[in-house]
């Protein structure tokens, strides 16, 4: 595979990365690793997490300096995120979560909108969520039937959102409705900022879900919500192009929280195997998990470093950003899934009771196989980039 | 308030190796020394309550450049990293006169400087720094205050505290006592980038090369030995009836009860 700057990508991390790396994995360590098992037994949205994500400044990484954010690339974004899901997939999410909500407005908003919204939600003050998923429109999200019809100055939203990850905790949304319903597949679609408490919008319900349950899936109900022009982002009309522009930023997030997993549930299979005497040696000398063992932790780092690759790819822009944001939230989904399921393995029956962390660990692993474009999604995106680059 | 924060490059501590020629291999893996840490959170929060700016001076190799980032993500403005290959293998005379150069550059009220180093562990560089400078030598600090021109310590002593003043400048040796080092911020490692670190080399500070270094060491490195590992810990988890027989067994076999 060639990308044109494959000679120069840098494959060390930078010494900021390194240092912010290793004072994200102690704060998820202290402070976030304690409460994981809680989050997701009693499916409550974690305050205290988004608090301390907020306090230190993590929230604000994703941000441009100009509005109080830190200005991270997208790498030291995912770095984060990783370790956050290493220790809790739904605290890790919540900086996803952040991130994706926002880059509607990043990517296409106006310096007006930027300055109105942005420093709120780099600050943590705010969270904001990504609402384009319809219970029709799921991997064809061009499907939508969410109206934003023009009503004197401004528009008025009617329609459903389904599965909207940080909904009813979120302040704000970005939302997608279809402002032009005669114009040709994905042309009509417009882009708003929404106000979770604007009058008319209501959380129908929401999800119990087999993981990341302290992370709250909403269906959104639009009741002819009013929505003044000037929370439109972007052209009207040009709300797909933005909104999958988005998802080329906000895919490889998805693969770092899968990293992030895998690695965690690597780290606990080895510690079990290097303790659990059976046959009077540790499990880990049996060739058989011993094995496992090795290819949990090799297929984890190739997922890493297809996704630190990719990183770098999507920053540098261009073409074949679509196709790194795909493969990478592909493998990595994928390596977190089978990665999770090896570590209950090596844990035989302990890893089959909440006791231990990896039963908890595969839940969580199987939603990066659907989110932000299910497994089937990313390899028709890949695919299609392949055979459109030949003569 | 202007100051400056000796600062030395360790190895993380528990991963200490000797390189070829027995000394202790500073070629990666370096971390702040420990004490030096506590000394220059104390020097960040004097700066913070009263102003002024906390500069790291550091002689050491090239890897010490990641502690020194790290200094400078945990809120020191600037950094001077004194980095020459003549000088592998001083002493600790050697490099109380680099560290003596070097400050004559700076300008600074305080000098800090941590009680000892986690892998040579001399104790002595500060005090000698201290007497090269003529400055007033305030060691084992558990706090220290700053006065209108001058500063007060409490000292730790054997029996307690002393409580000593001296006018500025002065170069205090800071321990645990003044408090637990601070985590870089995320801010701060963004920040730290932007921050400058000078390089000075031996001829920067008009030293002569003869003069540092391995030949013109005072005191040789014969051997090092590491200390032998422990005996395994008898753990005792049964109730206290049997645990008590078990420990006076332990102690009687060993003439001890």
């Amino acid at each position: 595979m060639t990308s044109g700057v494959g000679a120069s990508a840098n494959y060390r991390l930078t010494e900021e990365q390194e240092l912010l790396r290793a004072t994200v994995r102690r704060l998820a360590e202290e402070r976030i690793a304690p409460r994981a098992a809680e989050i997701d037994r009693t499916e409550e949205f974690p305050w205290d997490v988004k608090a301390l994500l907020a306090e230190h400044e993590i929230l604000a990484l994703a941000y441009p300096s100009a509005y109080g954010g830190l200005g991270a690339e997208l790498l030291t974004l995912c770095l984060a995120i990783e370790e956050l899901s290493r220790v809790c997939a739904t605290s890790g999410l919540i900086l996803a979560v952040q991130a994706l909500g926002s880059l509607p407005l990043q990517l296409a908003g106006s310096e007006e909108q930027k300055a109105r919204w942005l420093p709120d939600l780099a600050a943590g003050r705010r969270l904001v969520a990504f609402a384009m998923t319809e219970p029709e429109a799921g991997s064809d999200p061009a499907a939508m039937r969410t109206r934003a019809h023009r009503e004197g100055g401004g528009y008025r939203l009617e329609g459903t959102k389904r599965f909207i990850s940080q909904g009813g905790v979120a302040d704000l949304y970005a939302v997608f409705a279809v402002t032009d319903p005669a114009a040709r597949r994905g042309r009509g679609i417009s882009c708003f900022m929404v106000d979770a408490d604007s009058a008319g919008l209501a959380v129908a319900r929401l999800e119990h879900k087999m993981g990341i349950r302290g992370s709250p899936t909403a269906e959104l109900v639009f009741d002819g919500v009013p929505v003044p022009a000037d929370r439109r982002v972007g052209a009207e009309g040009e709300g797909f192009r933005i909104g999958l522009r988005t998802l080329d930023r906000s895919r490889p997030g998805i693969a770092a929280q899968a990293v992030g997993i895998a690695q965690g549930a690597t780290d606990v299979a080895i510690r079990y195997a290097a303790e659990r005497v059976q046959f009077g040696r540790p499990i880990g000398e049996h060739q058989m998990v011993a094995a496992m063992l090795a290819d949990m932790a090799t297929r984890t780092e190739a997922a890493r470093q297809l996704l630190y690759r990719a990183c770098v790819e999507i920053e540098v822009g261009g073409a074949a950003a679509v196709r790194w944001a795909a493969m990478c939230k592909l493998f990595a989904g994928d390596t977190a899934m089978a990665v999770t399921t090896d570590a209950v393995q090596v844990l035989g029956g302990y890893g089959y009771v909440a006791d231990y962390p990896v039963e908890r660990m595969m839940r969580d692993a199987k939603v990066t196989q659907l989110y932000e474009g299910t497994q089937q999604i990313q390899r028709l995106v890949i695919a299609r980039e392949l055979l459109a680059r030949l003569p | 308030m202007q100051i400056v924060v000796l600062l030395k490059a360790v190895p993380v501590v528990g991963t200490e190796r000797l390189d070829a020629a027995g000394r202790v291999d500073r070629s990666a893996g370096l971390e702040p020394n420990g004490n030096d840490e506590y000394s220059l959170e104390r020097a960040l929060t004097l700066t913070e309550a009263h102003g002024g700016e906390v500069t790291i001076l550091s002689v050491g190799p090239a890897a010490a450049t990641d502690p020194i980032r790290k200094t400078l993500a945990m809120g020191a403005a600037r950094a001077v990293h004194v980095l020459d290959p003549g000088l592998i293998g001083s002493d600790m005379a050697a490099t109380a006169r680099v560290l003596v150069a070097a400050l004559r550059r700076l300008d600074f009220d305080l000098a800090f400087a941590g009680a000892d180093s986690s892998d040579g562990g001399g104790g002595l560089v500060p005090a000698m720094v201290a007497t090269q400078l003529g400055l007033p030598y305030l060691s084992y600090a558990a706090d220290v205050e700053p006065l209108d021109g001058a500063v007060r310590v409490r000292r730790i002593s054997p029996g307690g505290y002393h409580v000593i003043e001296a006018p500025t400048p002065a170069l205090v040796v800071g321990t645990q006592l003044l408090g637990a080092p601070r985590y870089p911020s995320l801010r701060g490692i963004m920040q730290a980038r932007s921050k400058e670190v000078a390089t000075w080399t031996l001829a920067d500070l008009g030293i002569d090369p003869a003069t540092v270094g391995e030949a013109a060491a005072g005191t040789r490195l014969l051997r090092t030995e590491t200390p032998p590992p422990r005996g395994r810990a008898l753990v005792v988890r049964d109730g206290p009836d049997a645990a008590v027989a078990q420990v006076v067994a332990f102690l009687a076999a060993r003439g001890l009860a």
